[in-house]
């Protein structure tokens, strides 16, 4: 216990968490602080870049094994699966309906890279290393999370074969920008190594954190403004799925990082990665497969509510966890 | 100077649907048209910002096309075909040109 609330202090009084918390501040209290489109998808480029190169190099360091391979299915079992959980979760507590359901649960399979990346930072502050191949299946759990949230929504009438074949949709998902730079800069970071990292490190190492923390600033911003125009939109059963449903993730994750033998870092990496719930590419597949389910749910419980939770206390639970599971 | 009829659909539709409209399009006939970035706005789902829109799942764009008023309804069925489970608003109304045989 001590752990975590030393961990959760330090993580709560870090500049990523008083940025983000900046920005949630100033967008409740109608500050027209803004971050313009522009640069914020400039930063969530170099972001995912940079995690994606660092990652590729650590597997050159330490070597590909089957491990990698293993992990790989284990995020994409774990994205399937989570959805399912969070599904009967929802409906329990909520009695949401089924095409809201479905679309939520989807959203909760897959993963927030902005979540993998600050928790990655809490890592290497606190000199815990992890598996660079995490950044891989971090791409893999993308997806098959949406498979899955198609089918709970077919169930109840709508033809998920229908849906799922819907023009371009997979191509969409599977070659989105954000997926095609991290495992591009994974790959590159792989092929070149530690002599790659030495070339470009003055760009990728030093200002990362610094990059983070403004970014960090816009989400802050971005998930007030969610809340704020989304007043009404969640009753308290959905409030308290937003953050029931990170930790009930969380140990999935924790059991299947167990079976496959990760390290600390690893183990909280996927943790956090089953915790965490998208708002990038599976908002923008629902819009397209499921256009019915109502966006604002979806939108503000992933980023109004589970993003923050996991930011501030998620990832010092998941880590203290991950720790004490591993002896580390 | 000689001015000629035509139609003007403002098509103001879902970002991630504007691939799927404008290939309708095409496949309609329809080779001409303007895509404009659409910055707020509000309607039935209250009111609605692009600013700080995560991804592009919450952006709006706005398809324009000016044609010839015999075209009309094969757009407006091929525009409809996509637009039809989606939020967005379909506009058509009568405008003048100056060089008719590029629409």
């Amino acid at each position: 216990m001590d752990t975590i609330l030393s961990i959760a202090a330090s993580n709560l009084l870090s500049p990523l968490i008083l940025f983000f918390v900046l920005g949630l501040a100033a967008s409740l209290a109608r500050s027209d602080l803004s971050v313009p489109e522009a640069v914020a998808k400039g930063m969530s480029l170099y972001l995912l870049f940079a995690i994606g190169f660092k990652g590729g190099v650590g597997v050159a360091e330490n070597g590909a094994s089957a491990a990698l391979g293993m992990a790989l299915i284990a995020g994409v079992v774990l994205s399937a699966a989570l959805p399912l959980v969070a599904f009967v979760l929802l409906r329990g507590i909520t009695g949401m309906g089924r095409t809201d359901a479905a679309a939520v649960a989807g959203h909760y399979g897959s993963i927030s890279i902005v979540t993998f990346v600050a928790a990655s930072a809490v890592l290497a502050e606190r000199g815990i290393a992890h598996e660079g191949y995490m950044v891989a299946v971090a791409a893999a759990m993308e997806a098959p999370a949406i498979l899955s949230a198609l089918w709970l929504a077919s169930r109840g009438g709508r033809d998920a074969a229908t849906t799922a074949a819907e023009p371009g949709l997979w191509r969409e998902i599977m070659l989105n920008g954000s997926i095609v730079l991290l495992l591009g800069s994974f790959l590159i970071g792989w092929v070149t190594g530690p002599d790659g990292m030495a070339e470009i490190s003055g760009f990728i190492v030093d200002p990362f954190k610094g990059v983070l923390a403004l970014f960090l600033l816009d989400m802050g911003l971005i998930a007030g403004r969610g809340l704020r125009e989304s007043r009404g939109v969640l009753g308290p059963g959905a409030l308290l799925f937003g953050v029931v449903m990170p930790p009930v993730g969380a140990a999935f994750g924790l059991a299947a990082g167990l079976l496959l033998g990760l390290s600390t870092g690893g183990l909280a990496l996927l943790m956090v990665l089953s915790a965490s719930a998208s708002y990038i590419a599976v908002p923008a597949a629902m819009r397209v497969a499921l256009p019915e389910a109502n966006p604002s749910i979806y939108l503000t419980l992933s980023l109004g509510v589970t993003f923050p939770f996991n930011l501030t206390l998620g990832i010092p639970l998941y880590l203290a966890v991950a720790s004490a599971a591993t002896g580390g | 100077m000689d001015m000629h009829e035509a139609k003007r659909v403002e098509i103001t539709i879902e970002a991630v649907m504007q691939k799927r409209l404008t290939d309708a399009l095409k496949a309609a006939g329809v080779s001409g048209y303007t895509i404009l970035p659409v910055r707020g706005g509000s309607g039935r789902s209250g009111e609605w910002s692009r600013e700080g829109q995560v991804s592009r799942a919450g952006g709006m764009v706005q398809v324009v096309c000016i044609i010839r008023p015999d075209r009309l309804d094969p757009l407006l069925e091929a525009a409809f075909s996509v637009v039809e489970r989606h939020i967005g608003v379909v506009c058509v109304t009568d405008c003048n040109v100056l060089r008719a045989e590029r629409f």
